[in-house]
């Protein structure tokens, strides 16, 4: 017994001072990014400058090239200071603040938000959760919600706000800054970042994408049964099937989801997992949004057993979908709302979207990340996001086939 | 003898913090009948429709395998540590409280990435024995392995204690008229646990009606589920809410039958006497398998999915990710859940002296009541706090406090549990000689009871701590603004695949749950000597 309670005094010191060591660390590090956060406009600008160095250089293996880039995107980067120069001048006697409800992750746009704090002096704050529960917080909160912009994930969550008319118009110098396809139709967001759906395939189990069908009805050919995973509670999922609902009507759309249903696929509970499933060769393919696979190649290496597969007949199977945000008509920081939004629509902020979190920039003239299939090599369905509004009845439909409760 | 009629009356100290639970417990029932008059008759039809009825179904079904397999695990772990001579039984106490601490958002992945149909168990039985797939871990067998995992530890904690409670003279007499061990065990041991195993019952029976993580990893779709699909793409909370009130309504039953089963025997000692140590059962053979039988379900619950937390810190170490957390989040984790934990703890205290010494009309309602929080989703509580927050308490909305509103209703429930039953098992006498001495209510309660159930009271606080530190959803929508925790960092990163990111304060989350807990049961007198 004496020599169990000994054993466990040794034990307890070496516990806490881990754990302080640990702590330790971690505050150092926050330090030494706070330090960095100071430099951020400039070093992040001169980052986005390297990455699209690197980008570039990767792509087309020619140094002449890549300096052609390089130039072009430290062009862009003193495009974006010039941007946001003039609005932070006269007020730089206090910039205000802007309130953010993001449904977006923080690992994925706390340091593009960071860089629009440093860069405008504005007192950023901002309120992490899920789209939908975020987009609930807000229809409860009514009047008095402290948001001024709604940073979503998905069409989905800015639909429900822009239905409550609880979004105030957004200038068209802004809207105009990306496609038609990519934005509200009556001005009440804008797309910031696009998405592609894509058949994510399994390189564990041997497929190659030349076993995959050209179009996603390919997949209820009996052959596959067994073989698919898909996440139908996932909001892309939905907006995919809404979408198969405007292109190809609810007829069409009800038996693919019978035809894929009959083949036993194994349902996931989001994105991750069925991209996980795929590399693990659970199952052979999946309908997923791109950019996981490239989340897992940069965890696990290039060994990770699954590649992604734009399908190329021009269906909603390489459907485009975009992150998006809108102003709140409540806002109290209008001004630095818009900037915010501009800013989000800058080289800078496109850079870094396609840099950092593997998605599609939506302003031309940023050129994607070289990893990515170039947005012009998918053939994308010609949809507008903003028909993607009748989540309801994709719901009602998936209800009906017996995926959804 | 001394008639104790006047102590009926609760003293303010005591009606005012009970009243004050009432209401805020009571809170999110409010939002969901605000919110579900406004729902369509479709709504409700639809609520009374064979699918949901069927889901309704699962959901009970999935209750009820989860809290017999917990039973079938903590029984045995809990009798087996208290009065054997199983080698090492204090270290195996401390690990099989273990697995509570583990997220169930986090714990359904490690699990599925671990004992999935080509998981790392897979990987492993690949080269031996040439295993190229495992069965699937998914539905009712998967969602009852996982949710038994991590909650068989609120049964083993709740008859840990009674075990060691009773009175060896009974089980002793019980053996000199010729009763044999397991005859003793059922007969004698059972029923004087039962309270504390319907508790633990309780709790896990509550827990699985509300989990979400480890139900949709499991794809086995339960009622909860189906409250946060409403909450997914399309934002329908008139439905969210009828679905609630449905979900309120059968934790309403199953707490009005606990109350029925649990009855109203008494279960303190009430001779003269003092209890003893038990004596110790010698297991001879059998140690091999029980120990064996302790081995897996460690694994199994713990060793697994920290192992995989600490493979994926160490694998992004070595690509040479940096891997940072700031120490406000650390701070905020361990100030707010510090907090919540001992506000939730001194209004438990009151509410059960209130429930169980001053017994009354309101009583009644009070009892289930405080016991809907653990039934609840955590989002459809910060969503009712939302709701009540920017209408009537604008100043606190955002804050801090009406997040640790939040956490008490969540967890108020797991706090009362326990330190109710600590107090079930102290005879009322000691409190009524030591008021006939001239002792005022508040000076029995600081000087007599409190101490008496000092052991309850430190499991209720580490209980909370623990939970607190793991909540998610609620954390989420109820935060100030730039406001972030353990638990918000691992979700933000796990979701978006930053697995090496997400590991470090997950093992961190873990690593701070257990220091309370094993410091109170390595500290613990009564046990072991």
């Amino acid at each position: 017994m004496n020599i169990r309670l000994k054993s466990f005094k040794l034990l307890l010191p070496i516990i806490s001072i881990l754990l302080i060591a640990g702590i330790a660390c971690s505050d150092a590090a926050a330090e030494a990014r706070e330090a960095a956060n100071k430099r951020v406009a400039d070093a992040e600008a001169r980052a986005a400058t390297a990455e699209a160095k690197v980008a570039d250089t990767e792509a087309r293996a020619t140094a002449a090239e890549a300096k052609v880039a390089d130039a072009e995107a430290r062009a862009t980067a003193a495009e974006a200071k010039v941007a946001t120069a003039p609005a932070t001048a006269p007020a730089t006697a206090n910039p205000g603040k802007l309130v953010v409800y993001s449904g977006r992750k923080e690992s994925l746009v706390a340091p593009i938000i960071e860089q629009f704090a440093s860069a405008t002096g504005i007192d950023v704050q901002v309120k992490y959760g899920k789209t939908g529960a975020i987009a609930a917080t807000i229809l409860e909160e009514g009047k008095n919600s402290p948001a001024d912009v709604f940073f979503a994930q998905d069409p989905g969550g800015l639909g429900a706000i822009a239905k409550a008319g609880m979004f105030q118009k957004i200038d068209t110098d802004t809207l105009n800054k990306v496609p038609t396809w990519a934005k509200s139709k009556e001005a009440q967001w804008v797309g910031l970042s696009g998405r592609a759906r894509t058949v994510v395939y399994s390189t564990k189990n041997n497929i190659s994408p030349e076993d995959l069908p050209a179009s996603l009805e390919g997949f209820t050919d009996p052959k596959w049964k067994g073989r698919i995973g898909w996440p139908p509670t996932n909001g892309s999922f939905q907006a995919m099937v809404t979408a198969m609902r405007v292109q190809w009507g609810e007829e069409k759309t009800r038996t693919w989801l019978k035809g894929i249903i009959s083949n036993e696929p194994k349902v996931y509970p989001k994105n991750t997992p069925t991209v996980a499933a795929a590399g693990a060769g659970e199952i052979d393919v999946g309908f997923v949004n791109h950019y996981y696979l490239h989340r897992f190649i940069a965890e696990e290496g290039e060994g990770f057993g699954a590649r992604n597969h734009h399908l190329n007949s021009g269906d909603v199977g390489s459907l485009i979908l975009v992150a998006g945000a809108g102003i709140l008509d409540t806002s109290k920081n209008t001004g630095n709302a818009k900037k915010f939004l501009n800013f989000m629509l800058s080289p800078v902020a496109q850079q870094y979207f396609t840099g950092q979190t593997y998605e599609y920039p939506l302003v031309e003239g940023v050129k994607a990340n070289p990893l990515l299939n170039p947005i012009d090599k998918i053939n994308k369905p010609s949809i507008d996001m903003a028909s993607l509004d009748d989540l309801a009845g994709t719901q009602k439909l998936l209800k009906e086939v017996g995926l959804l409760n | 003898m001394i008639k104790s009629s006047k102590i009926h009356i609760p003293p303010l100290y005591i009606l005012i913090p009970t009243i004050f639970t009432a209401i805020i417990m009571i809170l999110p029932l409010l939002y969901l009948i605000t919110r579900s008059i406004e729902a369509s008759a479709d709504t409700w039809i639809s609520l009374f429709s064979i699918r949901s009825l069927q889901t309704l179904g699962r959901s009970l079904l999935l209750m009820s395998t989860v809290t017999l397999m917990s039973l079938i695990i903590a029984i045995p772990l809990a009798w087996c540590t208290a009065r054997t001579n199983l080698p090492m039984r204090k270290i195996w106490t401390i690990l099989v409280i273990l697995p509570l601490v583990m997220p169930s958002f986090i714990a359904a992945f490690l699990f599925t990435s671990a004992l999935g149909p080509k998981g790392l168990l897979q990987n492993l039985l690949e080269k031996p024995f040439g295993v190229k797939e495992l069965p699937g871990l998914e539905g009712l067998i998967g969602a009852t392995i996982v949710l038994a995992l991590l909650s068989y530890p609120y049964i083993f904690l709740a008859i840990r204690g009674s075990i060691n409670n009773i009175d060896p003279s009974i089980e002793e007499s019980a053996k000199a008229l010729g009763k044999n061990s397991l005859k003793v065990f059922t007969t004698i041991t059972l029923p004087h646990i039962k309270p504390a195993l319907i508790a633990g019952s309780l709790f896990v029976a509550l827990y699985t009606l509300s989990d979400f993580g480890a139900v949709s990893m499991m794809r086995y779709n339960t009622f909860t589920w189906t409250i946060y699909q409403q909450y997914g793409s399309v934002i329908d909370r008139s439905t969210s809410a009828a679905l609630s009130i449905a979900l309120v309504s059968t934790a309403l039953i199953i707490l009005i039958l606990e109350q029925n089963i649990r009855g109203k025997e008494k279960y303190h000692r009430i001779g003269s006497g003092s209890s003893r140590k038990p004596k110790i059962i010698n297991l001879g053979f059998w140690k091999y398998p029980i120990t064996s039988f302790f081995v897996l379900i460690i694994s199994a619950a713990l060793i697994i999915p920290v192992s995989i937390l600490v493979f994926w810190l160490f694998r992004g170490i070595l690509n040479g990710e940096s891997i940072t957390l700031s120490l406000s989040t650390v701070l905020n984790s361990v100030i707010v859940s510090l907090i919540a934990t001992l506000t939730t703890a001194l209004l438990a205290l009151v509410t059960a002296v209130k429930l169980i010494r001053y017994p009354s009309i309101m009583n009644r309602f009070m009892e289930p009541i405080s016991f809907i929080g653990y039934a609840l989703p955590g989002v459809v509580v910060g969503i009712a706090l939302v709701f009540f927050g920017t209408r009537f308490a604008m100043p606190i909305y955002q804050s801090i406090f009406l997040l640790i509103i939040g956490y008490i209703i969540l967890f108020f429930p797991v706090s009362l549990g326990i330190i109710r039953s600590s107090l079930m098992q102290i005879n009322p006498r000691i409190e009524e000689s030591a008021m006939s001495l001239k002792h005022n209510a508040l000076s029995v309660l600081t000087k007599i009871t409190i101490p008496l159930i000092k052991s309850g009271l430190l499991m209720s606080l580490s209980m909370v701590f623990l939970l607190t530190l793991k909540e998610l959803p609620a954390t989420l929508i109820l935060g100030p603004l730039n406001f972030h925790t353990l638990a918000t960092q691992v979700w933000s990163y796990s979701s978006e695949a930053y697995f090496a990111k997400s590991a470090f304060p997950s093992l961190l989350i873990i690593v701070l749950s257990i220091f309370p807990l094993t410091t109170i049961i390595w500290h613990d007198k009564r046990i072991y000597q």
